[in-house]
């Protein structure tokens, strides 16, 4: 047998940086069209796909939005996203359990949605595989609903920490859930200080106007901000 | 689980390395953070698995922790902060989002014959 030492090759990569770079690709895409882009993660069962129903037939009047959504096979959120009648694409993941940079470049590939405000992007349902993939997004959101439980942050840091904005959902549940407002709002904070968190119920349309006037103000900030 | 996907990056990764070197992999050095996303048992059960079949089967992989290290605005120094869950300064408890290293996932070195 050869008694061969290995020695050390020093190499210093990042693991995901095929993703980081065609993340970096499509922000500047994105940027050059004056798209902003926006992601949603979530775990199954927080109303995602409902309240971005809601945004896109609030913002469809003043804005050309559209939106990717990530599925497993077995789901069809695109479907009842068309209700909207934004332009609308699945990209279906099979087993796997997040987007990955790739897989948003892919998918707009060939589709013709003329140039657009906004682009959500809605992510497989899952908490923890979507923290590690950019998407050339500007704004994560992470949502987090009444149903819940409000240690949701405390068992998922990582994600709560990679997004931009929480947005707590289902609010018009939060009596009968016994969903304590406050503790949840401490927990976001004690994970991602500072970080920004709206109150929303698709259902009623409470916390939307705020919403949607929030989104609308980040877009004009980044135009501005590309402008100079 | 998205452990399977990064391990079989892992190895791509480091076959090039070794490859274009014509060297061989015996293992995999890495850096790995509280905040990559990535579970570090589910990564090195998912590494041999991901192995298989290439030339790097049989090598190891060598997983260093990185402590999660924020920014405290107030001693105006960089600090392990007190967990995942509560992002704070452990000296003066100041809360602060400026996370300096948490979020590592990458190769630093290779073992090569
Ligand atoms: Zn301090």
């Amino acid at each position: 047998m050869s008694s061969m030492q290995p020695r050390l090759l020093e190499v210093r990569k990042n693991v995901l940086k095929q993703n980081d770079i065609m993340a970096r690709v499509l922000r500047e895409r994105f940027r050059a069209q004056g798209t902003f882009v926006v992601s949603l993660v979530s775990s199954p069962g927080t109303g995602k796909t409902t309240l971005l129903e809601n945004i896109l037939c609030l913002l469809r009047g003043q804005f050309r939005v559209a939106a990717l959504v990530g599925d497993l096979a077995t789901e069809n959120d695109a479907a009842r996203l068309a209700r909207s009648q934004a332009p609308v694409k699945q990209i279906t993941t099979g087993t796997l359990c997040h987007l990955e940079a790739a897989m948003v470049q892919n998918a707009l590939e060939g589709w013709d949605t003329g140039p657009l405000d906004f682009l959500f992007i809605e992510n497989v349902g899952n908490l923890v595989c979507p923290s590690s993939y950019d998407l050339g997004e500007n704004l994560r959101f992470v949502l987090l609903s009444v149903t819940e439980g409000e240690d949701k942050p405390l068992k998922y840091p990582t994600i709560f920490n990679s997004a931009d904005v929480a947005v707590i959902t289902k609010l018009d549940l939060a009596a009968a859930t016994e969903f304590n407002i406050p503790i949840a709002l401490a927990n976001i904070q004690a994970v991602r200080p500072g970080m920004k968190v709206f109150q929303v119920s698709a259902k009623s349309g409470a916390g939307m106007a705020e919403f949607i006037h929030f989104l609308s103000e980040q877009r004009s900030a980044l135009r501005s901000a590309v402008a100079i | 689980m998205h452990e399977l996907s990064i391990a079989m990056s892992i190895v791509e990764m480091a076959q090039e390395e070794a490859q274009a070197r014509d060297l061989r992999v015996t293992a995999v050095h890495m850096k790995l953070g509280p905040l990559s996303g990535v579970v570090k048992e589910a990564l090195l059960s998912s590494y041999g698995i991901a192995c298989d079949g290439t030339p790097l089967e049989g090598s190891r992989l060598l997983i260093e922790d990185v402590p999660l290290e924020v920014f405290c605005p107030t001693c105006n120094a960089s600090r392990t902060a007190v967990s995942m869950q509560w992002l704070a300064c452990p000296e003066c408890g100041s809360a602060t989002p400026s996370v300096i290293h948490g979020k590592e996932l990458e190769v630093t070195a290779l073992e090569v014959v």
